[in-house]
């Protein structure tokens, strides 16, 4: 093997030195001469009609260039959402219009109402408190289940009682068989907590408008810039893409919030040809709080059916999910394609019905946050497994190996198809490093200080990458779902790589510079990734849903795959012999059985300086693009396990271990795979542990609005993780990667959370919601107690 | 109305008249154009801008550009000596400990001035100190592990 491949080697980072030296370009630093600021004035009622806005007093305010309202975006269409859910009726979802700036009601604390536009942010944020908005206010409803009750406040005239839609997936007469003759059966009422996904930059815009030709240039915190340019452009400014250049530069953490089309920068580019002048918004932490789309909010009654053995027989589902005030770009389809079809987890429960109904609420719109679906489908069903085993008095890791899938390709009975993956494995090395063995002693230890010892067990399953296009499109999806990917040879051997993926934070530019290094036998250094600009690559749909190198990553090779094909014509020629006798390895082309041969950077010289060249049969030149659509989603999967200490009298939770063993399919950059682990893990123990959004019940007020209020995690709040990895390749991509930025965050709610219960059930406590705060634990002892 | 400011920033002296209610932060970012200082929430709680301000961790969205005044100002712009990163710079991008970058500036402030003050900080000495610095992408694992070795690295 050369020196030169560097799959499975945890090289540092190329994109670490600017990031460490001050030198990164985050939106908030682009600064256009002569740029203007704007101030979003928003909504100060959970639901109110809008009966008058009075800004004359602003517009006349020192420093102000514009003041813009609902009224005046003629011409602008709604946000538009990108899956359309036809429900069990058949109908489609309702759709209830989402303006750009509020029309007529506003529907959240937060809504977007006035843009004003000013020299400097403090003119913009003072003349706003100018405007004099005359709201009739309305009874508001923040609750999920309490919006679809009969008398809720109705958010809006297409959408009767706050029903957006009631959707189903399985086979409803098979599972109530199977239920009617189960030997066992476990019950759970699960909440899922509504959670607000904070990536530490907030979201940030900067607009340009060019007189010269008619264009705009608009700098975003976006996960994915083709995206965002194409809602933008086709479907709510009527602007041809040609005359609109999205750049996402440096991106500080996405997490999902960063995916969709929000009303900020949409207005911003309207504007920015009305006022002629570059605009620049950076979100304050507390919009960030109100008005970026959060993540979760299930409601769901849950029920597994088992044999005697338990064996599992059959899952019934239901749930009630939140959609906020709007519908956000990708919200209909979180919690039904990518929650409902992953509710057979790693088990082959051979009947599944699930049925989700989603609601309109006075709240901030809920999208997908890292995981999207799958930590609320793996919560529900290792709570489930957890419980059961517990009632059935079955070990823990017992009740999982009896119901494991072992045999692949699997066919669920929600839809999915999984390839390949290795559960037994998994679950092995996760006991081992958690040192289960040892629990029992350690349990009997932690009693006599008076402490409460839990192990909790998720074995959980995501599908990354979501495909393919066809499929998804017959499931309502409004988008194609491969990437494309562009590599450029230069004549020199240098390579630039456009990728339709966007790095903010997994550390693209190492692992796909590994990837085409090793591929082209060429060294790192020489390859260069460029990613978040409209302007430079052919095409893309972003970073989501782990699929940057499965997908991306793929095409990115198959590119590759065309430059060699390619080459080796070339080297053909110069080393005048036929096609099919060249080889092309370690960076070399060869003429086989041969010492014969041409290095890559003489083949990409003489397709650029093509004076020995066969003009008549190849064009000069050496840059190739792919687009590449999956034929399935990918499916990683494994088995974490928690340790926990609780304290009895004070209710505070300890995570005395935690361990992690995960499939990702092959693994290009082990550091790097480590590290999105570690952050998915905190996400998921902060949701587990810490995070709540929560919401006034009668004002509609958002009580955590601040880092004062909302619990993110911080460092002393976490334990040293332990993580390891085994491998079954993906069997569908020619990297056999499957995806890992989400995994951490679908498995540790659940490992936590078992634990938790296995913990309290010592003293008889039976149900704990997330977050498992300390107030939560000592109440439910007490009330255990008295 | 503006105040008259004189003050080192990154070893170099900097005066400037500035409207008195200007924070440090945005003295930094904007007046001087040094963008490697963050802000990630307004309020103080995050540490994205934390800067040294004579060998000290401030956060600079906490105090006014007129509080520093006489002042020696240190931001992530001025960490490198002879454009060799310094050892905590080092040590981050050997250990992995940033994701997206953006609480990076701050967090390697205050670990200099954890380190600074306790040499030899263990984990959870280390994971207390910075407890001032939010970090959603790490799980902070690594940048535990880069204080460690940064540490290790400023007693050599």
């Amino acid at each position: 093997m050369s020196d030169l491949n560097t799959i499975g080697q945890s090289i540092r980072r190329k994109e670490d030195v600017r990031f460490l030296t001050g030198a990164g370009q985050y939106t908030d630093d682009v600064n256009p001469p002569h740029h203007t600021h704007a101030f979003f004035l928003r909504s100060p009622h959970a639901h109110a009609k809008i009966r008058k806005i009075d800004a004359s007093k602003a517009k006349s305010a020192p420093g102000v260039v514009a003041i813009y309202t609902g009224d005046d975006l003629t011409g602008v269409n709604g946000l538009p959402c990108g899956w359309l859910i036809t429900g069990t009726d058949g109908q489609p979802m309702k759709e209830p219009p989402h303006p750009v700036l509020a029309q007529g009601k506003v529907r959240y604390v937060g809504d977007p109402v006035a843009v004003v536009i000013a020299e400097t942010p403090e003119q913009a944020k003072d003349a706003a408190e100018l405007v004099n908005v005359d709201y009739d206010v309305l009874p508001a409803v923040v609750n999920t289940v309490d919006a679809l009750k009969s008398g809720a406040p109705q958010i809006h005239d297409g959408a009767p009682g706050n029903k957006c839609y009631t959707w189903a997936l399985g086979d409803k007469a098979a599972v109530d068989a199977a239920f009617a003759k189960a030997a066992h059966v476990t019950k759970l009422d699960i909440v899922n907590n509504r959670l607000i996904p904070n990536a530490i930059e907030p979201r940030a815009a900067v607009a340009t408008y060019a007189r010269a030709d008619d264009s705009y240039t608009l700098y975003v915190t976006s996960q994915n810039p083709h995206v965002e340019r194409l809602l933008m452009t086709a479907f709510v400014l009527g602007l041809p893409e040609t005359k609109v250049r999205v750049i996402a530069p440096d991106v500080g953490g996405g997490f999902g919030s960063k995916i969709y089309l929000y009303p900020e920068e949409t207005a911003m580019v309207w504007a920015s040809k009305r006022v002629n002048r570059p605009i620049k918004w950076t979100a304050e932490r507390s919009e960030s709080f109100l008005a970026d789309a959060h993540g979760r909010d299930h409601v769901t009654r849950a029920e597994l059916a088992l044999d005697k053995d338990g064996k599992f027989l059959a899952m019934r589902v239901h749930t009630t999910a939140a959609m906020g005030a709007y519908l956000s770009t990708f919200a209909s389809c979180i919690p039904t394609i990518l929650y409902a079809t992953l509710l057979a987890g790693q088990y082959t429960t051979p009947v599944i019905y699930c049925e989700v109904t989603a609601a309109f609420t006075n709240t901030a719109p809920v999208d997908a946050y890292r995981g999207a679906g799958r930590p609320e489908a793996t919560f529900v069903v290792e709570r489930l497994v957890h419980a059961a085993a517990a009632e059935m008095g079955i070990a823990q890791d017992e009740i999982r190996r009896r119901n494991f899938i072992r045999s692949f390709p699997y066919q669920t009975p929600v839809a999915l198809l999984y390839d390949t993956g290795g559960y037994d494995a998994c679950l092995d090395e996760a006991m081992k490093i958690a040192d289960v063995k040892g629990f029992p002693a350690r349990k009997a230890e932690a009693a006599k200080r008076g402490k409460l010892r839990g192990l909790g067990y998720s074995s959980y399953i995501e599908a990354c990458g979501i495909a393919p296009s066809n499929i998804a499109g017959a499931l309502g999806a409004r988008a194609g779902l491969y990437e494309a990917g562009e590599v450029r040879v230069n004549p020199t051997g240098g390579v630039t790589v456009f990728t339709g993926s966007h790095s903010h934070g997994q550390g693209h530019e190492t692992t796909f510079a590994q990837v085409v290094s090793s591929r082209l036998g060429i060294p790192i250094e020489n390859v260069e990734i460029v990613h978040g600009d409209t302007g430079r690559i052919p095409f893309g749909m972003g970073t989501y849903g782990s699929r940057s190198l499965a997908v991306g990553g793929t095409a990115i090779m198959k590119a590759l795959d065309k430059i060699v094909t390619k080459g080796k014509k070339i080297a053909a020629h110069l080393l005048e012999a036929a096609e099919a006798d060249i080889e092309f390895k370690d960076g070399k082309f060869t003429v086989a059985g041969t010492d014969r041969s041409k290095a890559f950077g003489e083949v990409a010289l003489a397709a650029y300086v093509p004076h020995n060249y066969p003009l008549d049969k190849l064009e000069p030149g050496l840059d190739e693009t792919a687009f590449y659509d999956p034929t399935n989603f990918t499916f990683p999967a494994g088995t974490h396990i928690c340790e926990v200490e609780v304290d009895p009298d004070t209710g505070q939770v300890k995570i005395a271990s935690f361990s992690a063993c995960d499939d990702f399919g092959n693994i290009i950059n082990p550091m790097i795979v480590e590290g999105q682990v570690h952050g998915g893990l905190a996400q998921g123990i902060g949701q587990a542990l810490l995070e709540c959004c929560v919401y006034d019940k009668e004002s509609g007020q958002l009580l955590t609005g601040s880092y004062m209020d909302y619990a993110l995690p911080r460092a002393d709040d976490l334990p040293s993780f332990k993580v390891a990895t085994k491998v079954t390749p993906c069997t569908h991509n020619p990297l056999g990667a499957k995806g890992c930025g989400e995994a951490g965050a679908i498995g540790a709610p659940a490992a936590l959370m078992n634990a938790v219960h296995d913990a309290l059930s010592t003293v008889g406590v039976k149900s704990i919601d997330m977050p498992a705060t300390p107030h939560r634990i000592w109440s439910a002892i007490q009330a255990v107690k008295h | 109305m503006s105040v008259p400011l004189s003050l080192t920033v990154n070893g170099k002296a900097v005066t400037a008249d500035v409207d008195p209610r200007t924070l440090l932060v945005e003295f930094i970012r904007n007046n001087l154009a040094l963008t490697g200082t963050h802000v990630g929430c307004d309020t103080g709680q995050c540490g994205a801008c934390t800067i040294l301000i004579d060998g000290n961790a401030v956060k600079a969205c906490t105090i006014l550009a007129a509080q520093a005044n006489g002042s020696k100002v240190t931001t992530i712009e001025g960490l490198a000596t002879d454009g060799a990163m310094h050892p905590m710079q080092a040590a981050f991008k050997e250990c992995h400990g940033l994701q997206c970058g953006f609480c990076t500036p701050g967090m390697v402030m205050s670990a200099i001035d954890l380190v600074q003050r306790h040499p030899s900080a263990d984990e959870n000495a280390i994971r207390e100190g910075l407890e001032g610095n939010l970090c959603r992408c790490t799980g902070y694992q690594n940048i535990v592990k880069a204080v460690q070795q940064g540490a290790a690295a400023m007693r050599r």
